[in-house]
């Protein structure tokens, strides 16, 4: 941090502060956060008595449900993977190769889908209870099944869905971690148990710490799953206030609730990494030895990497195949190639921006580490567990608000009318999707800058490159996994949106997901299966390079 | 300073160069029906009139919230929604505006339309009784507040209170018995219920054919859904349960309409209401009524045979602008009910 040794001066604001790149963050700091500060500047109007009833009648709830949900789907996304990141990056095992990139097959299946296709099959009314009576001859209450739409069964869904990104970052760290530091632990002694959980895992916690953190702020937005569920919790408590009371102040002002918990997390990931700065600690890189696994082990080894495949792609894919294929001749004709363009080229545009913005912000913090581009950065990074409809009114709001005051001008100055510029155009919707989700491009690139060493930047400043230059001709080539990493993560995400995009969206413009959605919503799950499974499969492919890339970003180069 | 001015100028209208082109035969329009439950009709609309649609499906509250922050430079003509109150919500919020039709005011109902012409319903939905057939007789039902008899006990089944219909049909329980009154009936009919809410009108119906409940309280629609879905599992679900039309000797059976309005800041307000009257004329009610199980709003209009075969019954006329403003007391009671 060389620009705070600059001796005091007689200006009240540091004249260190005054540069672009703190401009810059600020900039876009305040553009990305605008909507959550809009939809935040509600709790400011008289508080009605909705606050009250809630306070006596729900609030309690909202909590409990909220929190219990989010230790459920730690406990699962955490365990399924760091488990299925070590098995597959340290030990060799039949099949080992294809799970690796199996294993990241759930990111593509949206949370509310995957809900839909368990209901189908596990409810009191689905096939499989339905063989279980018709078998054994039993009625209902003569049997104990486990209750999908429950919130034991909320947290399966989203720990199905979300675990991938705890096993794709942990996996890349593991990957990334020196081998020597691994084979000097084996060398004193430590069993390959006991070098994971000494060494690897403390080496590898800032990846696991965020992947979490990225899997919990998912969760805290998540409307679908707990709606279709009957979970009552911050979400459903906004929709609620919002739309069936009609009160926006008091839906803020669960909002701000909501933001609380979001900020806590962003706490915990800090206090997690604290004092701690987790660069490579070694240049020499050398080829995985895999531990070989043999007989029972190698089973276990296989059935543990196996079961998230299973459970969170084959079986609800299967599902979606088979509603698909029963459904074919209604859904699938011309427009339905029109869908999947036009939700492709959203991800692909949003997923762009989304990484230049991270990039820029990441640098711009490391460049400065100050307070002020510290806080540009989080700020920058909230709306992510903002549910997507809070955010798109969010957006809504100022937007109308500029195309009508330029209206007004263009009216008042030469009498043109130019109506709405902004509001309903792709520009609104490509912005809404860059305020939720800068925060994984942010949080991806930010671990990768994070492994690279400061020593990096001085070398190459020292050698005449300009700041700009380091991140051109030293970060990027160093973290080009990362990047590609981040633009496959928005991508996915995009693709999956549903909220914002069905408030966002010009005329006669319709997405997969908005397909998806207004079949199960109104019932028709069968319906859904087409547009619900093109969103997957045109999830799979980012996800298939995104396996691809992490297997090849270790530096040492491991032959896959 | 005036050439920085025009300059600016140039440039807004250079970007935004469609938003100003108003093709002469348009209509724009914000609906909350999904688009396969409207798209159709307006395809047809189209081919009769020339007139082309423009469609943004969505949420009834979200696009209620886009017209509104659009405000006067709002592109949409008309706002379509699936229930009364959402219209009155909008109508209240000052985004209609008021249409005077000779065609409309004869031959949609008072009841089911604004009196001051801000809106009009477009077809029929009503929440009744399902009973499982083998388990409940008929003559056992009588009234939506008989159901907190303790007979029913662990029984009944229906979906959460977030739902608009249920929203709706406790409104009307209000503005029928007062809220006093409804409270305890919400509290009672509450402590019946065989699972906590979940799920929606068909799992309602699911469950009681599967035997978790023996009454369930759904949308005819979705009903008349599970019977063609083609899908076996279903058709047998919805042949196992029966229609009961509850309240017949009293007030009548609850119903809700899905409904259009012309917007305040409509700019093709002759073709928005050409479209409207279309909605309502004979070949369109008949479609509603076969491509999704609803009632026609125009009385004597032609009906599916489904429709037919669940028979006639009386609906309750209380005007359906009182739902709309009742909304809020309604959600607020079933929160003290406990009614998730």
């Amino acid at each position: 941090m060389p620009t705070l040794s600059i001796p005091s001066n007689l200006y009240w604001f540091p004249r260190s502060l005054i540069n672009l790149w703190n401009l810059g963050i600020i900039g876009i700091a305040f553009l990305m956060a605008l909507p959550v500060l809009v939809i935040a500047s509600f709790v400011f109007l008289p508080a009605s008595e909705n606050w009250q009833h809630l306070v006596d009648n729900l609030l309690a709830e909202y909590v409990s449900n909220s929190l219990l949900l989010m230790v459920g789907v730690s406990v699962g996304v955490l365990s399924i993977g760091v488990i299925t990141a070590w098995l597959t990056s340290m030990c060799e095992f039949p099949g080992r190769r294809w799970l690796t990139w199996a294993l990241l097959l759930p990111l593509a299946i949206p949370a509310y889908i995957i809900a839909y296709t368990y209901t189908g099959l596990l409810d009191f009314e689905g096939p499989v209870q339905g063989a279980m009576r018709a078998w054994f001859d039993w009625s209902y209450g003569d049997y104990w099944f486990p209750e999908v739409r429950s919130l034991g069964g909320a947290m399966v869904m989203l720990s199905l869905v979300l675990y991938p990104y705890v096993y794709m970052l942990t996996r890349a760290a593991f990957l990334e971690q020196s081998i020597c530091v691994l084979e000097v632990s084996r060398t004193l002694g430590n069993t390959p148990f006991r070098s994971f959980t000494r060494v690897a895992l403390p080496l590898a916690r800032p990846a696991i710490v965020t992947g979490l953190s990225l899997a919990l702020m998912e969760t805290l937005a998540d409307y679908g799953t707990v709606q279709y569920f009957g979970v009552s919790t911050f979400t459903t408590g906004i929709f609620r206030t919002w739309f069936g009371l009609g009160d926006s102040a008091t839906a803020a002002q669960l909002s701000a609730t909501l933001l609380g918990f979001v900020f806590l997390l962003v706490i915990m990931e800090r206090w997690s990494r604290k004092r701690a700065r987790f660069h490579h600690t070694s240049n020499r890189y050398s080829e995985i030895r895999r531990y070989q696994l043999h007989g029972k082990r190698a089973w276990l080894a296989f059935i543990a990497c196996l079961s998230p495949v299973l459970f969170g792609f084959i079986i609800p894919a299967g599902q979606l195949l088979y509603w698909a294929i029963n459904t074919a001749t209604e859904t699938i004709n011309w427009s339905f190639a029109l869908l999947a363009w036009n939700s492709v080229m959203l991800a692909g545009i949003s997923a762009v921006v989304a990484v230049l913005l991270a990039l820029l912000l990441a640098y711009g913090k490391r460049l400065q580490g100050n307070l002020l581009s510290n806080t540009g950065v989080r700020i920058a990074s909230m709306g992510y567990a903002v549910p997507g409809t809070v955010i798109a009114v969010g957006v809504l709001l100022p937007f109308a608000w500029l195309d009508n005051s330029i209206d007004a001008w263009m009216r008042e100055q030469f009498n043109i009318s130019t109506g709405l510029l902004l509001s309903g155009t792709l520009f609104a919707l490509v912005f809404a999707y860059t305020v939720r989700f800068l925060s994984v491009s942010i949080q991806a690139i930010e671990s990768g800058l994070g492994k690279i060493k400061f020593s990096m930047d001085d070398a190459g400043r020292s050698l005449g490159l300009s700041p700009t230059g380091v991140l051109a001709r030293i970060h990027l080539p160093l973290m080009k996994g990362t990047v590609v990493t981040a633009l496959l993560l928005v991508f996915v995400d995009v693709l999956k949106e549903l909220p914002a995009t069905l408030i966002l969206r010009p005329f006669n413009f319709n997405t997969l997901a908005v397909r998806a959605y207004e079949m199960a919503s109104d019932e028709r799950l069968a319906d859904a299966g087409a547009p619900a499974l093109m969103i997957v499969a045109a999830g799979i492919i980012p996800v298939i390079m995104l396996s691809r890339i992490i297997s090849r970003s270790r530096a040492g180069g491991v032959q896959e | 300073m005036n050439i920085t001015k025009a300059l600016f100028a140039v440039v807004i209208l250079l970007f935004g160069s469609n938003a100003s082109m108003a093709a002469s035969e348009e209509a724009n329009l914000y609906s909350a029906r999904k688009e396969a439950l409207i798209k159709p009709l307006l395809d047809q609309f189209t081919r009769e009139t020339g007139i082309k649609v423009n469609l943004v499906t969505g949420k009834a509250d979200a696009l209620l919230k886009r017209l509104q922050s659009e405000g006067a430079n709002s592109p949409a003509d008309l706002l379509i929604t699936t229930d009364s109150g959402r219209l009155h919500r909008a109508h209240s919020a000052g985004l209609l505006q008021q249409v005077k039709s000779e065609k409309l005011n004869t031959v949609v109902p008072p009841h089911l339309r604004n009196p001051e012409g801000y809106w009009f319903g477009l077809s029929v939905r009503a929440r009744p009784i399902f009973y499982a057939k083998d388990r409940v007789k008929p003559e056992e039902l009588s009234t939506y507040e008989a159901l907190t008899d303790k007979k029913w006990k662990g029984r009944i089944c229906i979906r959460s209170s977030n739902n608009i219909y249920n929203q709706s049909l406790v409104a009307s329980m209000i503005a029928h018995n007062g809220a006093e009154a409804t409270q305890q009936w919400a509290d009672a009919f509450v402590g019946n219920f065989a699972r906590p809410p979940k799920g929606g009108d068909r799992d309602q119906i699911k469950a009681a054919a599967a035997g978790q409940c023996d009454i369930a309280i759904a949308n005819t629609y979705y009903y008349g859904g599970m019977l063609i879905s083609g899908d076996d599992a279903q058709i047998k679900a919805a042949n196992s349960v029966a229609i009961f039309w509850p309240n017949q000797d009293g007030r009548g059976t609850h119903v809700n309409v899905s409904g259009v309005g012309v917007t305040k800041a409509a700019t093709n307000r002759e073709n928005a209401i050409k479209l409207i009257e279309f909605l309502v004329s004979p070949e369109s009610q008949l479609w509603y009524a076969e491509a999704n199980n609803e009632y026609p709003v125009v009385e004597g209009a032609g009906t599916s045979e489904i429709l037919k075969s669940w028979g006639d019954f009386k609906p309750d006329n209380l005007s359906l602008a009182r739902l709309g403003e009742l909304n809020a007391d309604a959600v607020r009671l079933m929160d003290r009910a406990g009614w998730r």
